[in-house]
């Protein structure tokens, strides 16, 4: 943990868990959409369910949804906010088996029309976890930089991904490969000690095969 | 690498004869790969949000609960109008913990240190030092390096979050954080700094987090006040020569033994102490939760 873990983050009260946490798992969901939020239906598990609504967890998520960061005064208005942007959104109780308790599970549809199923928790202290995007498990903390490249299951793609990153002088911290099932969509999950540049997006982006990709910029960054 | 023993932080700054606080700067430059400007602006920021988070109080304002609000505006009427007990500086630090608590049940923008339902603790005993004393703003950054120091190694030992290890975590964190940044703002040494903060979680070992509603409100925010004025009788100790008998890294211990032999209903989950009073459990109906 960081000096800043300690003191920090500056955020809007009043739980880091419940509140903070939930505005960067709407934030990183938001990212993760790559367009404005049009419609986002939330489910809430365990104690973000039981105690969140007092915690301003529901407020918190729409706020990340819409853009927001743990330290936006704007928080507390974010439903109002919402509606002035004609976003539609609902909330429901939900039981996630196995989840941490303070979980949330995001179904979101983007203004390009685009849809996203994101599974998150909130560690603490305004940590979070990104569980499972559109059902494949990730398990990525988002705290470095991270790169989340989708694509198709084949062989080989590993290797053109980290050989790209290297000749950028990216040093790869931790790399996952997680897939739906054999010859489906797979992804992976690279977080790096340094910022990724523009024109490698662009070259990931450019390789056939490759889905979709994403960059999350590390806490202090976004 | 955070430091892994508020000893060894004390024995690094005395083996390069640089103070308490340096050794912090210097780890977090590497852990962070940041220049000493740069680690210092994020600290400033630190210290700027909590100053404004001070400003932006209002007495008129109501958690959502309407379960706390305006109790550091009636102190404050109390304090300027009658003599305290405490004294009137005292009684300052007392308004600053409500107040910041308050903020944070309210949805204001707060500097979680090291939790937001302890956000109060630092603050309510620097603001009012700050503000009363002139103290420079470098002296209160080399304060909050110290404060941040003593919490890593809370954190690297045992934990800071009332649902791992109950109240002691956090309130007692926090004081404990407080205690050591006072001591080095009156000039104290590092062996002063970690006996202070030594002295202040061990008066809190044992402290139960038992939200009512599961809400940061109801004990939290009158507990900052109990932070604050535990850290500033334990600054006032070790600026005396007074020590723990405990060394401090084993008292750190303690509470982690302590936090992880709570009960479940003790840590956060608003079952049971003061949430489950009868009066707790009515207002969780209420609240419909
Ligand atoms: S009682 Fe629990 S929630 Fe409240 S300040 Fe203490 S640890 Fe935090």
């Amino acid at each position: 943990m960081s000096i800043f873990d300690i003191l920090g983050p500056i955020m809007v009260g009043p739980s880091s868990s419940h509140t903070a946490g939930a505005v960067r798992i709407g934030y990183i969901t938001r990212v993760l959409l790559g367009s404005p939020v049009a419609e986002a239906k939330i489910g809430l598990h365990g104690s973000f369910a039981a105690t969140g609504r007092g915690h301003g967890t529901d407020r918190a998520l729409m706020a990340g949804l819409l853009g927001m960061q743990p330290d936006d005064m704007r928080i507390p208005g974010s439903f109002e906010e919402a509606e002035k942007e004609h976003v539609k959104f609902s909330f429901h109780d939900m039981q996630i088996s196995g989840a941490h308790p303070n979980t949330a599970f995001l179904e979101v549809r983007g203004t390009s029309g685009k849809e996203l199923k994101v599974q998150a928790s909130s560690l603490g202290g305004g940590r979070v976890m990104l569980n499972k995007l559109d059902g494949i498990e990730v398990n990525c903390a988002c705290e470095s930089p991270t790169l989340i490249v989708r694509n198709q299951d084949k062989p080989g793609y590993v290797a053109e991904v980290t050989t790209l990153l290297t000749q950028h002088s990216v040093n790869i911290a931790t790399l996952n490969l997680h897939r739906d099932k054999k010859g489906g969509n797979a992804v992976m999950v690279i977080e790096s000690d340094q910022p990724i540049p523009a024109d490698v997006m662009e070259r990931l982006e450019a390789m056939e095969g490759i889905l979709k990709v994403t960059y999350l910029m590390s806490r202090e960054e976004a | 690498m955070a430091y892994q023993s508020l000893q060894e932080i004390v024995e690094t700054g005395n083996s390069r004869s640089i103070p308490f606080w340096k050794v912090i700067l210097l780890d977090d430059m590497n852990d962070r790969s940041v220049t000493e400007e740069e680690s210092v602006d994020t600290m400033k920021k630190m210290w700027s949000a909590m100053l404004e988070a001070s400003d932006q109080y209002e007495g008129t304002m109501l958690s959502k609960s309407r379960l706390v609000g305006g109790m550091g505006a009636q102190m404050e009427t109390y304090r300027t109008s009658q003599e305290p007990l405490c004294g009137d500086f005292m009684a300052k630090v007392i308004s600053q913990a409500l107040q910041m608590g308050e903020s944070n049940a309210c949805m204001k923008r707060i500097v979680a240190a090291p939790t937001a339902g302890a956000c109060g603790v630092l603050p309510a005993v620097l603001i009012p030092l700050y503000r009363e004393k002139k103290i420079p703003d470098e002296k209160v950054l080399e304060a909050l390096y110290t404060a941040a120091g003593i919490g890593q190694v809370i954190a690297a030992r045992a934990f800071i979050a009332g649902a791992a290890g109950g109240c002691q975590a956090e309130i007692g964190a926090a004081s404990s954080m407080a205690a050591g940044a006072l001591v080095h703002l009156r000039g104290g040494d590092s062996s002063q700094i970690i006996q202070a903060a030594a002295m202040a979680l061990k008066n809190l070992l044992g402290l139960v987090c038992d939200p009512v509603a599961g809400l940061v409100e109801v004990p939290c925010v009158k507990r900052n006040v109990i932070g604050a004025v535990n850290a500033l009788s334990c600054a006032d100790m070790a600026l005396a020569g007074i020590t723990s008998r405990i060394p401090p890294d084993q008292v750190i211990d303690a509470m982690k033994e302590i936090g992880e032999s709570m009960h479940v209903s003790l840590r956060e989950t608003g079952e049971g102490g003061v949430a489950n009073t009868p009066a707790a459990r009515e207002i969780a109906q209420r609240l419909g939760m």
